[in-house]
């Protein structure tokens, strides 16, 4: 099962909101509460950062028996380097931004340890995809 | 223990999300840096912060927080406050700082 949701390129309203929707889809499907968690916090990091440094993008979501893949797609700058990127603490974010509460450099770092899978490839000009893997347990 | 007895016993005031004041707490967690709460705080905990922009809504809706506690005479924004009425999130308000509120919860909670 394929899920899509748009988001919005610096617009801190509607922020979470594809979360949310894919959080309820995941309810609905009785995935494990616990998992849950750890996908929401991981999707909504990906969400968050799209909004905050990207010209706009998607999260694709795929569900099967085995595995939630979530791909956060942007169109923008891109990431020049990515191992630094990862470090905790660093962060490229606005001074708006880090006043909301954001910008910590705590983002990538939620979703690492949140996933069982994480690859990040970017182009700088270009844009960025997160792809996100969280396993379910086998029956 | 539920929001509204810490309601009664902190003298708190509520801006709104006044359907969750049955919900019940387990603890709390202070910060005012988005992805800290987004990664470290547990369902059923009151969340205290100086932040009072809508996305507070969002992360308490997504960790499913109890309630949202604003320091220092904060007041929400009008959009965090609609999306707390909609989400049934309590938002609740205090004049003291950050330490001192969450040391009465703290003792509130450990000692109920």
């Amino acid at each position: 099962m394929r899920f899509e949701y748009q988001i919005e390129a610096g617009n801190f309203t509607n922020a979470g909101d594809a979360s949310s929707g894919f959080k309820k889809i995941l309810k609905q499907l009785n995935v494990d509460p616990q998992i849950i968690k750890r996908i929401v916090v991981s999707m909504y990091e990906g969400e968050v950062n799209i909004v905050a440094h990207s010209n706009g993008g998607k999260a694709i979501c795929d569900v099967d028996t085995s595995r939630v893949l979530i791909q956060l797609v942007d169109i923008g700058p891109g990431i020049p380097d990515i191992e630094k990127a990862m470090q905790a603490g660093f962060s490229t974010a606005s001074a708006k931004v880090r006043e909301m509460g954001f910008g910590a450099g705590m983002g990538l770092q939620n979703i690492k340890n949140n996933s069982d899978i994480l690859n990040i490839q970017s182009e700088v000009g270009v844009g960025t995809c997160v792809e996100i893997i969280v396993n379910l347990p086998q029956s | 223990m539920q929001v509204k007895e810490i309601v009664d016993i902190l003298n708190l005031k509520i801006f709104g999300g006044s359907q969750g004041l049955d919900r019940e707490i387990t603890g709390g967690y202070t910060s005012d840096l988005l992805s800290d709460v987004m990664g470290h705080a547990d369902s059923g905990k009151v969340w205290i912060t100086l932040q009072t922009h809508k996305n507070v809504i969002a992360i308490a809706s997504l960790k499913e927080l109890s309630a949202v506690i604003l320091i220092k005479g904060n007041a929400p924004d009008a959009d965090m406050l609609a999306q707390a009425e909609d989400e049934g999130i309590p938002v609740l308000g205090t004049n003291e700082e950050a330490f001192e509120t969450t040391g009465k919860l703290y003792n509130l909670i450990m000692h109920s």
